[in-house]
Order: structure tokens, then C-alpha cells, then sequence
């Protein structure tokens, strides 16, 4: 008996590890490709994670030397306690300052564009997406005022944020769970989706004059709205997730001018990227009814306000992705880069495209990798 | 500091099994058990089953099942901690839903996700908790019982009387840490020398407010943040009430039993940057009545009748303004009906039949919801024969699952029907020596859930079950000593290979990352060996000591997307998650004359939260010390037995579940009133 209880004690021993402290994760370098020197010095890549994980997480692209940083907030931030938060939604630069909404953790963190090192944060309950204009950022969230009324339901609104002070200092109620904003001219366009209120989705586009910041107009457009973007030619297009059933996803182009829906395009969008007059599409879309995803991608011409000919991947390797989730376009090489969440839970990859849309190289990302922003003299998404 | 408390925990455990396997001083065999031996066929124990029960059970200082049954192997607890936090089961990586939950011989059903709660069920009216893998190694048994991949049978306490009782009285007070009020009480009758009732009733209460801490230390140590918070929303009432008759008639015996829980309690849930508090709400009324009755014909022939009813109700608020509104409530209702009968052909030969059926239906107040109904039929075949040393067991189960939408949707209409086999073998090469090799084979499936196949947006009615195929070779050896110090030591280990495939894993949907699919893409492999020991040693006259070990390896991998393999980020052939490669516990008790001492340790190695196995998916190993003394009072006919428990006595911060944080050192005193 004694050598039985003896050998188990020592495997035991010897299997067991100790508990230790838990150290700063240390962002990792990965060599991507040769270094590149044009007035876009890289990109931030927010990483959403899964929600309750607290795992989003920022990685950075740096065209001076080629390589790819995974993982890089701790580091930059080792004394903020619980790292970047639950569930990163949207991430833009402005001027000097990277702006990441995070959705789960109710709050905008605000980081030096230069090194990612935390200014500050906004508080911002149940937080979706951001856009700048003259010093102010406005940033669309689900959760508006309550009122005690049995027949209320809980409308969203925008806030209206002082980059400098990064205090709220007004909010706009529009419609159910705003996602999308565009800014143009004078007007804030935002998409409503209706989201919580499944099946009976939100069909409309909140206009808001931005001197009064109240909202001057309500547009139906189509169920369940999620993206905004306004072209040079001073036309809206916005994009609706369909109802998952009979209702398939699409694009509309709303011109403010005619105060009409002028083109209506039947191509599905899971994310887009406007880069002078091509519109990026991708998307994969779950039907119900043939109980099967498709991928899809296409590139808008928004001075014809046509599906462009021609496939944005040329070479075969979307048939490698599992889940595309986001899109974005170097405004100077033209370079396309596409995200891969995978099945959400593991950590994706960011694919690289040349503008012919042949590989150039992939990379492994946090999980549910999902908004980037560049970095450098650049004048995306800006007529 | 935690290296240190690490290595003294280890030593602990060590020197105190040290002691046990050396000390040479006089016997005097003590039986703890207080459980009355019920006859064992000869067939009873092809596989046995790791079982806790009287003085042991009591002395683990755990509040519910689920806190006891972390000191079995093969099993891992998803804890989310807290007295009110969800406690579920995992039997040998296969995942909860593969695991059957029996309550006094009756399953217990949870037709909506599949998954029992072991943390609802306390400790208090609990006699004996069995564990087995495969199937228990009974012919006769519902048809049920063959129907799991393994299956946890919990038995309440059965009033007992000797020759001149009439009636026990049992009174139970602990409170403690997280503001636990926590009394119940219990009466016992005899009601005729045939008959005997009990009912007892238990009310818990708790805050469960805790500080938990978090921190962060850079690579040469020094602190980069650290933070210590109160657990909010962790509270829970609960009441539970349950009677029972338990009669004999010549050769047969009966029962019945009432069984009623009706608790309030809040979801702690996350712990994530910017948020340190919930508010989510859950009710929960659960109702269910059962029966059954046993009576042989003759000495070839018994049969056996199992009734039940259940209801359960539920109902989930998320009250918090900045999230979505969510006010769910759920009810299912159950039928249930088995009858099993045995017939032994020659002696050594024994074949058995059951039947079952089951009706089982959900409504929820969701809309477009299918409101599914089940119809389940289910008949097992099972023989059994002992030839010498040789004992072996096979069984095959039918099952034919029929659903329908209980409204105009129509998208719940499914059918299925399988044949499912199960082989043990077990041998005993010595006549000398108490040693058995053992065997078995079984495959099962488990029905995807009414939530898989239904609910509203994310359930997919094209699903197909969820297979488990399992293979086990093992031995066990047992000697009792005649010797003055040694009474008994028992061995146990098991290797174990088993396939999971087409399991049932939730898929987005597409643009949307809150848009899921249930889809039966799966495929999990997984290796492992249960190792048990215990030893039972009276040092002196006065002076009894076990000691039990359980070491659990287990290399559980995904392999779902062979196409995942791109860099040590893959999924694929990962280590899937929250499953520790090594696992294990050991419990001490001590008993000097009358002063009960129990001591238990309780590791789990590190993990990973998904199957990507990287640092920034790495789960720190845990390991908790927990300690109690306890002593009974006599008075008269009455015993007072205090106990003063202290739990994590180092104090450790973990998590069981990532941004789950469990309680650091806890305390609890209970007094036990006998009549």
C-alpha cells in the first residue's frame, strides 16, 4: 500500500504546476512583410472578444518596420486595472487622439494615437459607434433615458462629447438601437436597427441638424439599419441586416438632395469601407432557410451608384475564410485588408490584399478581430 | 507567497498520507458507514461506482452536491461561483448534457437546456451521492439509466428506526461568510412497522457578498495593478420542502415523494473593466412528484414500476436600463412512466426488460417560439451472466424521439429513432485476492435540448443528436487487514479513451456577433486515466484515520477545424476549454474519540478558456485547503453536534470560470439537533 499512495503523491508532485502571478501579457511581434514608408505610418486593429471575456484588445500594424503587434494595451497601460474592457466596437483616430468604443464596458477609451497610452475615458452606457466634427465626437448609444410608463420603450440617442475635456455635453434622443453615423455638412445620419425590438425591427435614419443637435428628420429606409456612410457626391448610403428570414441584407442610397432613396442594391453587408468613389463590400450571411452562411464581397461605385464588375479577392483564398467581419483600405497603397473572426471564440486572422486582390499575407489577430483605424496623414473616408 | 502556500499544501496532503501508510500502532476497526447494506446480486458490481456518503459526505464542508462532487474523479465542475452561483457537472470532458442526474432512482429532467444545476441541490437532506461512468451495472433499472454517457444518482436520507423508536426529530442551524442563514429541520415517523414518513423542509438565504481581488504584476514582480471589490447581486433565497413514504410489503418495497423548490436569486455575472455589478434576476419553481414500487414473484422474478410528474418554472429578468429588456419566463412539464423487469434464466444468467416513456413540453413567453412538445419511448434489452471469476454485462437501448410545435410554426416537427449498445466485462483472475480487471464499450447520444433545436432565432430543428462513443479498461483492488493498524485499503485507476462527434457547438450567424446557430460540427477526443485510493487506519484504540486520493488526467482535444492549424493560436487538437490536464483531491478524516477532524484539498491545473491554447487564453491552476472539526453533545436523548468549518484557509483568489471570481477564505458553523 505505501508504495501505491507513495507513486501517486509523486506523480502528483510532479504533474501539478503552482499558481502564479499573473504578469502583464507581453505584445507579441510578428514579421508580416517588408517595410513600407508612405505618409500612413500603420493601423490599429481593435479586437472586440467575445462578450464577458473582457478580452478586447488592440493590435498594431507598423508599415516603418513590417511587423505586426498583437496585443499591445497592457503593455502600453500596465496600471489600468481589468486592460481594455468587454466587447470593442468601433475605433477611429482623431488628431492626436485613438478613440475605441466599448461596448460591454459602457465607456469610450481614450488613448494617445502615438503609443496607445490611456488619456482618459468616457462614459457612455451601452456604447456602438463614433464620429468626429469640429472638436466634438459623437458617438451613438443604445441606452436612452428610462421613463416609468408601462407602454415606454427605451429609445437610443447620440452623445455629444468634447474631445478636450471628454465630458458629454449634450445627447440627442433618435430612434431603437442606434447603430451606424455618418456626419455631412451639417447633418448627423444615424442608423437605427431596431435590434432589441426582433421581430419588429427599426426601419428608419435619424437626420440630426448638428448646430441645434435635435433631430430634424426621420427617414424609413428598410429594417434592421446598421452602417452609414456619406460620399463625396453628398449621397447617404446606409445598409440594412435584413430579418434573417425572407428579408435578405442591403444597401440603399439615400440622396438628401432629392430627400429620396435613390438606388437600392441587393448585395448583403457585413462591413464596409468607402475609399474614394468604391465602396468596399463584405459579408457573410447566415439564411434561415437554407440553414447556410455565403460570403460574399463587391465594390460599389458611388459616382454611378452601381455594383462595380470584377471580384475584390482574385486569387481564390476567401474560400479559406471562415467568418469575413470587417474591411478596411489604405487610402494611399490601396491595400485591402479583411478580418476573419473565425467561429468568434478562437483568435481570427487579418488577411492582406494588394489592390489587384491577390494574398499578400495573414496574420493571427485577438478574437473577433473588428474595426481599424490608421495612423499618419490620411484622409480616409473624407471627400 | 502563493509558490509558499502552494508547497505547504502539497506537504500538507503529504505528510498527513505520510502518516497514514506508516504509523504502526493497534487496530480497532471502526465502520462509519451508517448505511444499511442492501442485498447486492452477484452482478451488482461489473463497474462500481465511486460513492460518497455518511461521515465522508459530511465531512468534505460542502454546501451542495456540486461542492461534494468535486471529490470524484473524471469530473469537473463549471462553478460560477458563490452559494447562489451555477454549479454544473462535466463527466469526463464529454460535456454536462451527456451526464443523466437521478434523484432517488427518478432522472431528473431539464428538457429546455439539458443541464441540472448540482449547486440547487444542498447537502442537508442528502444520504449518498454515486457516480458512475458507462451505467450503473444494474440489469434492472428504467430504461433511462442506460440512456447517459455516466450518471450521478442522488439519495435523500431514508428514516431508519431501530427496534423501540417511533419518531427522530433533526434540527439543522449554519450561518457563516456571505451572510448564510441557512435552518432546516426535519421530522421522521414510523408509522407502522411496514411503513415509515418523513418530511423536511429548508430555507437558505444568503448575501453572498465576497471581496475578491484581482492584480497584476509586471515580469520582475513588482505590482502593475491591484484591486480588491465586493461581489454584488450574489444573493439567494430559497426554500426547499420534501416528504417521502417508504414502505415494505412481502418481497417488494414501495416509495413516493413530493418534492417543491421555490428560490429567488441574482446573477452575479461578469466581472469585466467599467463594470463590478449586475442586476440580472432569476427565479426558479420547481415541483415534482414520484414513485416507484419493487416486488419479486419469486426468487427468478422482479419487477419494477417508476412514476413521475414534474414542473418547472423560470423565469430570467434583466432589469439593467442600459442593456436590453429582457423579462423571460419558461415552464416545462413532464410525465414520465418505466417499468423494468428482471428474469433469472439459470442462476448466473440473469436478462432484464424495460420500457419508458416520457413526455416532456416548454412553453416560454417569447415570441415566435415554437412551444415544442416531446414524445419519448425508450426500451433497453440488457442480460447479464457470471461464469466463475468472470462477470459480464451487455445491454442495448431503443429510443424513438418525437417532437412537434405546440403552435401553427411548425418548424418543430422532428423524428428519430436509435440503437445504442453497451458491453462490460469484468474478471477476477485470484480467488485470493480482492482484484478485478475491467472493461466496457459504450456508445449513446444525447437529444439536442429544446433551446438547441428551438429558441427563437438561435435553435436550429435540423440537428442531429450528439454522440459519445467511450472505451475503459481498469482494476480495482481492495484488501481488508487483519492487522492492528491497517483496516482497509482500496485502488482504483482507469484509462479511458472517448469520441464525441457531431457535438452541438453554438456558430454565429454572420454580420451580427449576438446572432448564434446551434450546428453539429464538433468533434472533441479525449484521453485520460481516473486514479483513486483510500485507506482506513486506527492508530490507536481511539484514534481512526482515512485518507482518499483522486488524480484525474485528462487530454481532452478539439478536433473540429483541421483547417485551424495555422500557428500555436490553433483550435485544432487544442486542449478544449476549462478542462485541466491534471486534476485531483485529497480528504483526510480523523476521529479521536469523539472530535471529528476532516481535512480536504481540492487541485485544478491550468486550463485554457477556449481551445486556442496561447498565454492570453491561460487559466491559473487552483487549489483550496479546507478544514473541520466537529463534536456531538449528548444530552439525554438528544445530540448537539457543532462543527466550525473554515474554507480556502490560504485565502487563494481564482476563478473557476474567467471573470467568475470565487470566494477567498470562508466560514461556517453548524449545530445539528438530534432527536
Amino acid at each position: 500500500m505505501k508504495p501505491t499512495f507513495s507513486f501517486i503523491i509523486l506523480c502528483m508532485l510532479i504533474l501539478v504546476s503552482c499558481r502564479e502571478d499573473d504578469v502583464i501579457v507581453r505584445p507579441q511581434v510578428v514579421p508580416v512583410t517588408q517595410p513600407q514608408y508612405t505618409s500612413v505610418k500603420g493601423f490599429y486593429l481593435l479586437n472586440e472578444g467575445n462578450m464577458g471575456t473582457n478580452k478586447s484588445t488592440l493590435d498594431y500594424m507598423d508599415y516603418t518596420t513590417g511587423e505586426y503587434i498583437r496585443n499591445i494595451y497592457g503593455a502600453a497601460n500596465p496600471d489600468v486595472p481589468m486592460e481594455l474592457g468587454d466587447v470593442g466596437n468601433d475605433l477611429k483616430t482623431y488628431g492626436s487622439k485613438l478613440w475605441a468604443v466599448i461596448n460591454c464596458s459602457n465607456k469610450v477609451e481614450v488613448m494617445r494615437a502615438a503609443d496607445a497610452v490611456r488619456i482618459g475615458q468616457v462614459d457612455i452606457p451601452n456604447c456602438r459607434h463614433i464620429k468626429f466634427h469640429r472638436g466634438f465626437a459623437y458617438v451613438t448609444s443604445y441606452a436612452g433615458p428610462v421613463e416609468i410608463n408601462p407602454d415606454y420603450s427605451q429609445l437610443g440617442y447620440v452623445a455629444k462629447v468634447d474631445t478636450a475635456s471628454l465630458k458629454v455635453v449634450d445627447i440627442c434622443i433618435v430612434g431603437y438601437q442606434p447603430d451606424g453615423l455618418e456626419i455631412t455638412g451639417d447633418r448627423i445620419y444615424v442608423a437605427n436597427s431596431g435590434g432589441y425590438r426582433v421581430p419588429n425591427y427599426e426601419k428608419t435614419l435619424s437626420v440630426i441638424d448638428i448646430n441645434s443637435f435635435t433631430v430634424m428628420d426621420t427617414i424609413e429606409i428598410a429594417e434592421n439599419l446598421q452602417y452609414v456612410v456619406g460620399d463625396r457626391h453628398g449621397n447617404i448610403w446606409v445598409s440594412s441586416r435584413g430579418d434573417y428570414y425572407a428579408l435578405p441584407g442591403r444597401l440603399f442610397c439615400y440622396s438628401p438632395a432629392e430627400s429620396r432613396v435613390v438606388k437600392e442594391i441587393d448585395v448583403p453587408v457585413g462591413n464596409l469601407w468607402l475609399d474614394g468613389d468604391s465602396l468596399y463590400i463584405i459579408s457573410s450571411q447566415w439564411s434561415n432557410i437554407t440553414q447556410s452562411t455565403a460570403v460574399t464581397t463587391a465594390i460599389v461605385d458611388t459616382s454611378t451608384r452601381s455594383q462595380a464588375k470584377g471580384q475584390l479577392i482574385t486569387d481564390g483564398t476567401e474560400s479559406g475564410m471562415q467568418r469575413p467581419y470587417s474591411i478596411a483600405v489604405n487610402p494611399i497603397t490601396k491595400d485591402i485588408y479583411i478580418t476573419d473572426a473565425g467561429n468568434f471564440v478562437n483568435p481570427g486572422f487579418l488577411y492582406c490584399y494588394n489592390r489587384d486582390g491577390k494574398m499578400q499575407w495573414r496574420v493571427r489577430t485577438g478574437d473577433t478581430p473588428a474595426s481599424i483605424a490608421f495612423i499618419g496623414e490620411t484622409t480616409v473616408n473624407r471627400p | 507567497m502563493k509558490r509558499a502556500t502552494a508547497i505547504i499544501s502539497l506537504l500538507l496532503s503529504l505528510t498527513f498520507t505520510w502518516i497514514t501508510s506508516r504509523a504502526e500502532v493497534a487496530n480497532d476497526s471502526v465502520s462509519l458507514s451508517t448505511v444499511e447494506v442492501v442485498a447486492q446480486r452477484p452482478f451488482a458490481k461489473v463497474i462500481p461506482a465511486q460513492e460518497l456518503e455518511g461521515r465522508r459526505l459530511e465531512g468534505l464542508n460542502s454546501l451542495s452536491v456540486a461542492d461534494a462532487m468535486r471529490y470524484f474523479s473524471g469530473i469537473q465542475i463549471k462553478d460560477y461561483g458563490g452559494v447562489g452561483g451555477i454549479k454544473t457537472i462535466d463527466m469526463r470532458s464529454m460535456g454536462s448534457n451527456h451526464a443523466g442526474v437521478f434523484y432517488d432512482g427518478i432522472q431528473l429532467g431539464n428538457a429546455q437546456n439539458g443541464q441540472i444545476d448540482l449547486g440547487k441541490f444542498s447537502l442537508d437532506n442528502i444520504e449518498k451521492i454515486s457516480l458512475y461512468n458507462g451505467q450503473r451495472s444494474e440489469i434492472l433499472q428504467s430504461a433511462k439509466d442506460f440512456g447517459w454517457a455516466g450518471t450521478v444518482y442522488i439519495e435523500s436520507r431514508r428514516p431508519r428506526f431501530n427496534d423501540n423508536e417511533h419518531y427522530h426529530v433533526n434540527a439543522t442551524f449554519r450561518t457563516g461568510s456571505f451572510g448564510l442563514v441557512n435552518p432546516s429541520a426535519r421530522l421522521d415517523l414510523r408509522l407502522n412497522d411496514n411503513l415509515n414518513a418523513t418530511i423536511s423542509a429548508e430555507y437558505t438565504y444568503a448575501t453572498g457578498k465576497y471581496h475578491f481581488r484581482y492584480r497584476k504584476v509586471f515580469e520582475d514582480g513588482t505590482v502593475a495593478w491591484d484591486t480588491t471589490a465586493t461581489r454584488h447581486n450574489g444573493d439567494i433565497h430559497a426554500l426547499r420542502v420534501e416528504g417521502g413514504l417508504y414502505g415494505t410489503m412481502h418481497r417488494g418495497s414501495y416509495q413516493a415523494k413530493l418534492y417543491y423548490y421555490d428560490s429567488e436569486r441574482g446573477i452575479p455575472g461578469a466581472i469585466v473593466n467599467n463594470v463590478w455589478k449586475n442586476a440580472q434576476r432569476q427565479w426558479d419553481r420547481n415541483f415534482f412528484a414520484q414513485g416507484r414500487v419493487r416486488k419479486s414473484f419469486s426468487s427468478r422474478y422482479t419487477i419494477q414500476g417508476n412514476v413521475k410528474y414534474a414542473r418547472d418554472y423560470m423565469r430570467y429578468l434583466n432589469p439593467d436600463t442600459t442593456l436590453m429588456y429582457v423579462n423571460n419566463r419558461f415552464t416545462q412539464h413532464e410525465i414520465y412512466a418505466s417499468v423494468a423487469q428482471r428474469l433469472t434464466i439459470i442462476d448466473g444468467w440473469d436478462a432484464a426488460l424495460s420500457v419508458d416513456y416520457q413526455w416532456n413540453s416548454l412553453d416560454a413567453s417569447l415570441a415566435d417560439f415554437a412551444r415544442p412538445r416531446r414524445h419519448t419511448l425508450l426500451a433497453a434489452l440488457a442480460t447479464a451472466v457470471s461464469i466463475g471469476p468472470l462477470k459480464a454485462q451487455a445491454s442495448v437501448l431503443g429510443t424513438a424521439v418525437n417532437d412537434r410545435a405546440g403552435n401553427d410554426k411548425g418548424r418543430a416537427t422532428r423524428r428519430l429513432s436509435r440503437l445504442t449498445p453497451a458491453v462490460f466485462l469484468s474478471w477476477q483472475p485470484w480467488k485470493e485476492h480482492d482484484l478485478t480487471l475491467r472493461a466496457f464499450y459504450k456508445r449513446i447520444f444525447r437529444m439536442p435540448t429544446f433551446n438547441e433545436l428551438y429558441y427563437t432565432d438561435i435553435g436550429n430543428a435540423t440537428l442531429n443528436p450528439e454522440n459519445a462513443d467511450q472505451f475503459n479498461v481498469g482494476l480495482t483492488w481492495h484488501r481488508d487487514f487483519n492487522s492492528t493498524i491497517w483496516n482497509s485499503i482500496d485502488f482504483t485507476v482507469d484509462g479511458y479513451y472517448n469520441e464525441v462527434t457531431d457535438k452541438i457547438i453554438a456558430v454565429p450567424k454572420g454580420s451580427g456577433q449576438y446572432r448564434w446557430m446551434m450546428m453539429n460540427i464538433g468533434r472533441v477526443h479525449i484521453k485520460g486515466v481516473d486514479i483513486t485510493a483510500s485507506l482506513e487506519t486506527s492508530l490507536a484504540p481511539d484514534l481512526f484515520i482515512g485518507g482518499r486520493l483522486n488524480y484525474t488526467f485528462q487530454r481532452a482535444q478539439d478536433y473540429t477545424d483541421p483547417s485551424d492549424s495555422f500557428d500555436e493560436a490553433g483550435s485544432y487538437k487544442g486542449q478544449i476549454a476549462y478542462i485541466p490536464r491534471h486534476s485531483g483531491a485529497a480528504t483526510l478524516n480523523a476521529r479521536w474519540r469523539r472530535l471529528q477532524g476532516d481535512y480536504s484539498f481540492i487541485y485544478v491545473g491550468e486550463r485554457y478558456h477556449n481551445s486556442s491554447n496561447i498565454p492570453a487564453n491561460y487559466e491559473q491552476p487552483w487549489y483550496t485547503h479546507d478544514l473541520s472539526l466537529s463534536y456531538p453533545f449528548t444530552l439525554d436523548r438528544c445530540t448537539l453536534r457543532v462543527t466550525a468549518e473554515v474554507n480556502n484557509i490560504f485565502n487563494q483568489q481564482y476563478e473557476v470560470i474567467r471573470n467568475y471570481p470565487m470566494p477567498g477564505r470562508n466560514y461556517r458553523i453548524i449545530l445539528k439537533f438530534d432527536i
